[in-house]
């Protein structure tokens, strides 16, 4: 099932009837002013934030001017290119073409870290690749315990340590046995940190650096992991993370919700990083390469 | 934690301030600031229309022009409308007639359930009471566990069963919890999405089996517009007693606060406030609301610097300072008794924005690190020269760095720090006693010693 099927069962699902209502935003009528109004209430309430939403919306009036267009129904797509303009998802980054190729994950609290390693793993373990899962998060109680279910899921090896120990010097046995055990992927999971705190942010650093002494290159990706729910916060995790180490890419969690995630366009507009996956279940499959597309239309709710 | 919310607005009323009455389109001007700055913050934007659309009707119109000062005026209404929002009084948890009082969590995924429970578990211990956790969420790996092992840090007994269902397992706790004479279960339940409409109906049947005092949605305070989507489903499904917002200890502006309390109906009861478990705090809602408006908590820190400050100690300090008596000794005093109040970040965070300390002295030198090193480096002089700073020659200045860890700059910068604020105390005290007593109210409030 696509991510777009997906999106409309969940808003089907959801009581709050906007299938509805958006439907006939675009559906028939001329281009207004109350148009232009409601279709920023539309951007605002996906978390896309009001000035984002004002300079989609004046970029739109533009490109309507331009073509002469008057009716709704044409303005859907002009709109549905400068979204997927800025949302353009440069380089699928899913073939390792370094051995081993590692990927990082971070992010704050609970935005779904340890599930999205554990998914990872398991689209690279369908692609025939030997894969390592790396519990780095020694912090929360049980942590490593939830990826070692997940890795027997994946079928896949994870390396661990005890609760509470240094996840720097993990990470560097964890390159270590990736190196001898001659594994292609290492996905490694950091502890939940929030941006604002600079220890933890610097440790976040420490465990980067460990792993690129260890082996010259890695970590191929840094990726943050940023739940759909997120609001105007996103953006300051974003930039946070990006300064401590540099990210990569984005991994837009719990989309199968009625959030629609629209702060990282904000991200990808401000800071230049492109969303590279979309978590969209609890299943172990339910991560997908992300489609611009299916997500412009998922947030213009068409 | 919502200071950037807090200079938005300022910065608006700034603007009013200066003006000697409100026209329409004054208010009009604030509105549509005060409207940015919520939507930027996280506040729905149909809880921002009805807030904003309220506070314009009490503005423009007799209020105002009546009042002498217009801009006071539209914030007081900002303010109590805000305040009115988030629900007027601080919430406290309901307590069972008899037998024992029943918590019930629930939220979406990552939104801190687990965590939170045990948070409120100690929060409850500390209170005196003998809380007991039930393991509900069967369905993320390692939950169990994570509940198992955070009850056990902080002495609380747990429920668990791996082979139950999550009915069972909260039927079976409630049992057990009463045998072994709890007076406090607290069920934890598995995170889910609001449109999952299989997973909704099973804590509906939970909340019919075990009847609880309380319900609890668990928000993530860096949630954004759809936090009155979940937050509303929830409280459909499964009726909302209240609400515990998490992770406030970031930068978010946490306008879930607003937007959630509005569309539940239900008080906030508790905050989340770092990964310690002691890190739950009431939520108060008038304080939060002055403190989205940037005038700080200052009751909050008022109310701290009371409870840890030593009444007589801090008399006999005014005594000195207004004979200058004032010494090294004494600074130590107080910097040990300011590090005894908290993190200085959460000190800070208490005072009012603009009006207190300087953005840029917020930003700079005033971490807990210097604080340890002056504490060290006054450690690290003799009685004498505490009482007497001018002996201090360069040998005695690099014996000290030295001793306390430091360089011969860092003992010099103190000094200097020093000097100048016994030259300020000094001239406090020639701008005459009755001055003083207002300024040094002042420097109260500034520096909380």
């Amino acid at each position: 099932m696509g991510l777009i099927n997906q999106f409309k069962t969940g808003l089907a699902r959801s009581k709050s009837g906007f299938m509805g209502r958006l439907g006939g935003l675009f559906s028939a009528g001329e281009i207004d002013d109350d148009f232009y109004e409601e279709l920023e209430e539309i951007l605002v309430s996906g978390d896309v934030g009001v000035q984002t939403s004002i300079k989609l919306v004046d970029r739109l009036r533009e490109k309507v001017k331009e073509s002469r267009i008057r009716e709704r129904e044409e303005a859907k797509n002009l709109l549905l290119e400068l979204i997927i303009e800025i949302m353009q998802p440069g380089e699928p980054a899913t073939e390792p073409d370094q051995k081993p190729y590692v990927i990082l994950l971070v992010g704050v609290n609970g935005s779904g870290k340890t599930t999205s390693a554990a998914k990872l793993a398991g689209l690279y373990r369908r692609d025939n690749h030997q894969v390592i899962l790396v519990a780095g998060d020694t912090f929360r109680a049980a942590a490593i315990e939830q990826l070692e279910i997940w890795a027997e899921r994946a079928g896949v090896d994870l390396i661990k340590t005890q609760a509470g120990s240094d996840s720097s010097a993990l990470f560097f046995d964890a390159m270590n046995a990736a190196r001898s055990r001659d594994v292609d992927v290492v996905i490694g999971d950091t502890a939940g940190r929030l941006h604002s705190r600079y220890n933890l942010m610097e440790e976040l650093n420490k465990i980067h650096r460990v792993i690129g002494r260890n082996t010259p290159g890695a970590p191929h990706q840094v990726l943050l992991v940023v739940d759909a729910t997120t609001g105007q916060n996103a953006v300051a995790q974003a930039r946070s993370f990006n300064q401590s180490l540099p990210v990569d890419g984005l991994i837009l969690t719990k989309l199968d919700g009625t959030a629609r995630g629209g702060i990282v366009i904000n991200i990808q507009d401000e800071l230049g990083i492109p969303v590279r996956y979309v978590g969209t279940g609890e299943k172990i499959e339910d991560l997908a390469p992300f489609n611009p597309k299916d997500f412009a239309r998922a947030l213009l709710e068409i | 934690m919502f200071s950037n919310l807090a200079e938005k607005l300022q910065d608006t009323f700034r603007r009013l301030k200066g003006k000697g009455k409100l026209s329409e389109k004054d208010v009009d001007a604030a509105m549509r600031e005060i409207r940015l700055a919520l939507l930027e913050a996280d506040v729905n934007f149909k809880v921002v229309k009805d807030f904003v659309s309220s506070v314009r009707e009490r503005a423009v119109g007799q209020e105002v022009m009546s009042s002498l000062t217009p801009g006071q005026q539209v914030i007081k209404i900002v303010n109590e409308e805000m305040t009115r929002l988030m629900g007027d009084k601080q919430s406290a948890l309901a307590k069972a007639g008899k037998g024992p009082t029943t918590v019930m969590m629930v939220g979406l995924q990552g939104s801190g359930k687990t965590t939170t429970a045990v948070k409120l578990a100690a929060h409850l211990r500390r209170e005196g009471r003998n809380p007991y956790l039930v393991a509900a969420d069967i369905y993320r790996p390692g939950a169990v566990k994570q509940l198992e092992v955070l009850s056990e840090s902080i002495g609380a007994k747990c429920y668990s069963n791996l082979e139950a269902d999550p009915l069972e397992i909260c039927r079976e706790g409630l049992k057990i919890a009463g045998q072994e004479g709890s007076d406090v279960v607290i069920f934890d339940t598995a995170g889910r999405l609001h449109i999952d409409e299989e997973m909704m109906s099973e804590i509906g049947s939970i909340k019919s089996e075990i009847k609880p005092d309380e319900v609890l949605l668990v928000v993530d305070a860096m949630t954004g517009q759809d936090a009155v989507n979940a937050a509303a489903s929830f409280n459909e499904a499964v009726g909302l007693s209240g609400v515990i917002l998490t992770k406030l200890d970031g930068d978010t502006r946490g306008g879930a606060a607003l937007s959630v309390r509005k569309v539940t109906g239900c008080p906030i009861k508790f905050v989340g406030v770092g990964e310690k478990i002691e890190a739950l705090e009431p939520f108060y809602p008038d304080r939060m609301a002055s403190r989205i408006l940037g005038m700080g908590d200052v009751l909050s820190l008022i109310e701290k610097a009371e409870a840890t400050i030593d009444q007589d100690k801090a008399k006999e300090m005014e005594k000195k300072l207004r004979q200058q008596q004032f010494t090294l000794e004494d600074f130590k005093d107080q910097m040990v008794q300011l590090r005894s109040m908290g993190s200085l970040d959460d000190i800070l965070n208490m005072l009012p924005e603009g009006g207190g300390i300087p953005k840029e002295l917020k930003q700079m030198s005033l971490n807990e690190d210097s604080l340890k090193r002056v504490e060290a480096i006054i450690s690290s002089m003799t009685k004498q020269e505490r009482y007497n700073p001018s002996i201090l020659n360069s040998s005695r200045r690099r014996r000290i760095a030295r001793g306390s860890g430091t360089t011969v700059q860092d003992v010099n910068r103190l000094l200097n720090q020093f000097n100048q604020m016994q030259k300020m105390f000094k001239q406090m005290n020639a701008s005459g006693k009755k001055g003083m007593t207002k300024k040094m109210k002042k420097m109260k409030k500034r520096f909380p010693f």
